[in-house]
């Protein structure tokens, strides 16, 4: 427990250091405390997985102390470590310190260098603290925490306006999320009397809860996880995010807190096995997403908005996976996304950077000759992302659409058609920025140039992760170990014995070689027309305001933004407007000012009896009296 | 006698202050301040050394009508005096740059409020708490009325007057109220109140006799339209003392003086409490969203939360009174945090129009972090104190009804709107010509905002040992009042 405690601690630590005294330190200083906080943790984490690996290490689930606490009432801090959460704790830990070492390269110019890292360690902590927490409450710290920190960095530029503007849409769209995972822990609590992971998972075996109640819980929890990891309806804070700094979007809107949601509805597989009606749910909005959003991205001119939409669109496959019921899968999505889709950030921040902060990929083109490192690792990862063989892409996303075939036709054709989708966006994207002719300017032509090792290095890394990260969970055809399988085994049995886990290993082995063969002829056949459109024909994306037609809705994203902002936004400020000027001031103030008024008038007219005339107030005096006493007779 | 000596000496400071003249009023009022903190420190480990178990005093005052001065502090009570104990020489502190005229006056008015609030959280004769009641009225009226900034003064005068008439008025009743009870009982003091027999229809009545002049001070909505007024034309010391303790008047009120004594009527008319707390909540929140004033803008977020602590009051449920504490007490930061840092930007730009600032992160990055801070710990993000307020307010809230909890929680979703909204148009973005020069903190107001902030994460990280000082006296109130 103390190293646990000190795998968490120390992004905190070098949080503070940056924070406090960062501003006094050289860059280089910052940086190494930044990165070198996390390359310690991920140590420590790692001796961890191998611990669970060889069997070594058991479970923690400790309690830290007693937070919440008064009368019967008890909500502690606590940890917990098993196979779940020491996966995302090398993803975060292992990621996050390839992405900090990147940061060191690509801010390096900026002023507030020591600010960008110690918010990438407070990054680091809180979503540490999520996957370590022992129950939702702590969890939730580490939820709302890493909402704040994305927040700080998506604005960290905050001398921009719409970077300000996307900054507050994300934590805003979040905390609509949070509601719903605030209200479903309070369903929790009032149920179970606890929100301890483990008492919940072995009290509904003793608690008679109703089914309704169970559904309502994972519900809500859902509703938080479609606001942390994007999804329909919630999703549209994600591409605005991309406002962030590149390393950022990679870190915290690819690589890990978008993830969260999937984790949490991992974590509480158990409950969301009793709740068919959820799981049906999850799965229909994640196929719903994953096509959705691949849509968008075929029309997407903006490197890191394709990549975005991209990510909505992977997210929404891992729902999907964990609505069928293949918990397994959805995780091994989450850790080959988290390599391949980090090394896609990071590498278009490669070029980015090396075209001093162009976006636009029309304006791009034949950066092959410039950045071969770049170019070969964007290409590496794209080939994982498409989902061709051996990447890593292809084994994850392979297993998804295997389980998908087995539960229901109609998502693995959905499913089939957004990987396909994405194979051509993606190929899109390399064609467009690596091929061909330069299309920038010539000034820019003169600047280009490979990024400095300590960007590439860390794309080398991740790239060959894509390549390698499949191995993990080679499927049952291949009469090899599914290493991954058997590992989260002791968190996932419940599932697997409920039959609930449908893993490729129960599909029939032709079948299966059917569906990967078909998965694999799809994506080639969606790089082919990407490469006849895009280098054979040489094809531009049209210009701004030159796209007609359905190209036109999908370019400007289907409006979804714009018909967000009329049906909620702007309602809320006229309503806040009318409120304060009709009803509070008019209305409302009105009726106090009119009683005060009021009662000045009766004062005046009560001031006329008090005339001095000795004689009125004697008779009144009299009159009194009388009334008195025969208020009093009557009464008795 | 330690409990007279805490209520005391802030009136003896008063008369210190106002002899010390103008140059060292400030810091005798300080050093009362202080002087008085430590008093509550000693009071907290005199309660905790009897197991927590009330300290009383009492004296038999006048026999007749039979009024007592009884003083009693308990967990809730130590609780309010720790507040007001801690934020008075926190909120001298703040006016330490400013050149205040007649100085005297000012700071031996603010030492006269700590008395009334003081011997209004200590009270427990009903008449005696009416007095301290009435008494923290004058001072705050003063301050507000003669030191106020806003060039507008006839305006000033209208607004700072209507508070008064107003919550004068309501106090009104809550007298004729104790009267009733007085004649019923033949005593004012609690313990007798809390175990009377009182016919549903008396309570019925006497609820609202009670309740209005507490939900004004509060306020509770439709009561509420003093505050944005108010709140803008006190100088920052007067909001702070009106925001940051003041209002607690009323919330602490509903769980010592009408929770207890009229638990029937309080039965009957919940449902209506509750119907006007939550709209308060969302009616504050809304409004806040397009406020150009500052101070406008946190007057109605504090009118919203402090309707979450009403709404949480009249659960009647464990959680709901522990939220409500915690947040009463977590508020009386934050809020002061809010008002002092608005304080900071009026006196270096010379506007509260938030349309007309922006850009202050770029140079004043010290203010810029410890505003954020704040600004996090008001829209309760976990760690901060306010989030272990609204986590059980809401929870007890969805005790009592799920549809008031979900509405009531949707407060963090627009509490994030408003407060994002106003830091972003005030600090972040370009500077323009009124906040290109703007000083970052001095050593001074840096203080203050650390001792604020180690407060928030404090009820933030470790709140257990603080509620469960709390809890004796809450359950004995809960038991009161489900009788």
């Amino acid at each position: 427990m103390n190293y646990l405690l000190v795998i968490i601690l120390l992004p905190l630590f070098g949080f503070l250091i940056n924070a406090f005294i960062g501003k006094k330190l050289p860059k280089t200083i910052s940086g190494i405390i930044g990165s070198g906080t996390i390359l310690v943790s991920f140590v420590l984490s790692s001796v961890f997985f191998l611990g669970f690996l060889n069997g070594t290490q058991q479970k923690i689930d400790v309690d830290v102390y007693d937070w919440i606490a008064f009368g019967d009432f008890k909500i502690t801090f606590g940890l917990l470590l098993d196979q779940l959460s020491v996966m995302w704790l090398m993803v975060i830990t292992g990621v996050g310190f390839l992405i900090h070492v990147y940061s060191m390269g690509y801010m390096h110019e900026d002023e507030k260098f020591h600010n960008f890292f110690s918010y990438l360690n407070l990054f680091i902590f809180f979503m540490l603290l999520l996957v370590l927490g022992n129950n939702f409450l702590v969890t939730f710290i580490g939820w709302e925490g890493v909402g704040l920190c994305s927040y700080l960095l998506i604005g960290f530029w905050f001398k921009n306006q719409d970077y300000n503007n996307a900054a507050k849409k994300a934590f805003v769209m979040n905390r609509i999320g949070d509601l719903g995972f605030l209200i479903g822990m309070f369903l929790l609590l009032y149920n179970f009397h606890s929100l301890h992971f483990g008492t919940i998972q072995t009290a509904l075996g003793t608690i008679q809860v109703s089914h309704a109640t169970i559904v309502a819980i994972t519900m809500l929890l859902f509703v938080g996880a479609m606001g942390k990891s994007a999804q329909l309806p919630l999703y549209t804070w994600l591409p605005d995010a991309m406002a962030g700094p590149t390393p950022v979007s990679a870190l915290i809107h690819a690589a890990t807190m978008v993830t969260a949601g999937i984790y949490m509805i991992a974590r509480a597989h158990f409950l969301y096995l009793l709740a068919p009606e959820t799981m049906q749910f999850i799965a229909v909005i994640g196929a719903a997403t994953a096509l959705f959003a691949a849509t968008i991205g075929v029309f997407q001119n903006d490197i890191k908005k394709v990549l975005a939409y991209s990510t909505v669109s992977q997210l929404g496959l891992m729902f999907m996976a964990l609505g069928i019921g293949a918990f397994t899968s959805g995780v091994f999505h989450v850790v080959t996304h988290a390599f391949f889709k980090a090394c896609l950030f990071l590498g278009s921040g490669s070029v980015i950077h090396a075209l001093h902060g162009e976006q636009d990929i029309r304006k791009m083109g034949g950066l092959r000759k410039w950045m071969p490192i770049t170019f070969i690792t964007f290409l590496l990862s794209s080939l994982a992302i498409s989902g061709i063989f051996p990447f890593a892409g292809f084994f994850s996303k392979d297993e998804i659409l295997a389980a998908a075939y087995e539960h229901n036709k109609v998502l693995w054709a959905v499913a089939s058609f957004a990987s396909f989708l994405t194979a051509f966006y993606m190929f899109r994207l390399v064609f467009l920025t690596f091929t061909g002719d330069f299309r920038g300017t010539e000034e820019q032509k003169h600047h280009l140039h490979e990024s400095p090792s300590v960007i590439t290095f860390p794309l080398i890394v991740l790239a060959l992760l894509a390549v390698v990260g499949g191995f993990m969970g080679l499927p049952e055809v291949f009469h090899a170990k599914h290493f991954l399988k058997e590992f989260l085994n002791p968190v996932f049995a419940q599932a697997t014995q409920a039959g609930g886990e449908m893993g490729a290993h129960e599909t029939n082995s032709s079948i299966e070689i059917m569906l990967m063969s078909i998965a694999s002829i799809l994506a080639v056949v969606a790089i082919a027309i990407a490469y006849v459109m895009y280098v054979s024909r040489k094809r531009i994306p049209a210009k701004d305001g030159e796209q007609y037609g359905i190209g036109k809705i999908i370019y400007n994203k289907y409006y979804v933004d714009e018909i967000y902002n009329a049906l909620v936004v702007k309602p809320i400020l006229v309503l806040s407007e009318l409120a304060h000027d009709v009803l509070d001031r008019t209305f409302v103030d009105g009726i106090v000012n009119w009683s005060g008024k009021f009662s000045l008038m009766a004062g005046a007219q009560v001031r006329k009896i008090q005339n001095g005339s000795i004689g009125f107030y004697l008779l009144f005096m009299v009159v009194s009296i009388v009334a008195i006493f025969a208020f009093v007779f009557l009464k008795n | 006698m330690l409990l007279l000596l805490t209520l005391f000496l802030p009136l003896v400071f008063a008369l210190l202050t106002y002899l010390s003249g103008n140059r060292f009023a400030k810091y005798i009022a300080l050093l009362g301040g202080l002087v008085v903190f430590t008093c509550c420190s000693f009071l907290k480990l005199a309660l905790v050394h009897n197991n927590l178990a009330p300290l009383v005093f009492v004296h038999d005052w006048i026999s007749n009508p039979h009024i007592s001065f009884a003083l009693n502090i308990d967990g809730l009570s130590l609780t309010l005096v720790a507040l007001t104990a801690f934020l008075v020489p926190l909120i001298i502190f703040t006016t330490f740059r400013k050149e205040i005229e007649n100085a005297k006056a000012f700071y031996s008015l603010v030492m006269l409020m700590e008395f009334g609030l003081l011997g209004v959280f200590m009270a427990s004769d009903g008449f005696l708490f009416y007095i301290f009641w009435e008494l923290a009225l004058i001072p705050i009226y003063f301050i507000a009325l003669l030191w106020g900034e806003n060039k507008d003064a006839a305006f000033r005068h209208r607004a700072i007057f209507k508070f008064f008439v107003y919550t004068l008025a309501g106090s009104l009743f809550m007298l004729l109220a104790f009267i009733y009870v007085y004649q019923i009982a033949g005593s004012f003091s609690a313990s007798t109140l809390y175990s009377l027999n009182l016919t549903d229809k008396e309570q019925s009545v006497l609820f609202w006799a009670f309740f209005l002049a507490f939900a004004i001070k509060i306020p509770v909505f439709p009561f509420h339209t003093w505050q944005p007024d108010t709140y803008k034309e006190s100088p920052s010391a007067g909001t702070m003392l009106l925001a940051g303790i003041m209002l607690k008047m009323g919330l602490y009120a509903l769980l010592r003086w009408l929770l207890p004594v009229v638990p029937h009527g309080v039965m009957l008319w919940t449902p209506v409490v509750m119907v006007l707390a939550v709209i308060g909540v969302i009616y504050g929140s809304v409004i806040a969203i397009k406020q150009d004033d500052l101070k406008k803008l946190l007057a109605y977020s504090s009118f919203a939360h402090v309707g979450l602590i009403t709404a949480g009051i009249f659960t009647l449920t464990h959680e709901g009174f522990q939220g409500a504490v915690v947040q009463m007490f977590a508020h009386g930061f934050n809020v002061v945090g809010l008002f002092f840092a608005a304080e900071i930007i009026f006196q270096r730009t010379g506007t509260l129009s938030i349309s007309q600032l922006g850009g202050i992160r770029t140079v004043a990055p010290k203010f810029a972090t410890c505003f954020m801070i704040v600004v996090l710990a008001s829209v309760a993000l976990p760690t901060t104190n306010a989030f272990i307020g609204e986590f059980l307010l809401l929870y007890g809230l969805y005790e009592y009804n799920t549809w008031l909890s979900v509405i009531a929680g949707l407060t963090i979703i627009l509490g994030a709107v408003y407060m994002l909204r106003m830091y972003q148009n005030v600090m972040l973005g370009e500077t323009n010509s009124l906040t290109a020069n703007f000083e970052d903190l001095n050593w001074k107001e840096l203080t203050v905002f650390v001792f604020l902030i180690i407060g928030i994460f404090e009820i933030g990280l470790v709140p257990s040992q603080f509620m469960n000082m709390v809890q004796p006296s809450l359950d004995l109130i809960l038991n009161y009042s489900l009788r």
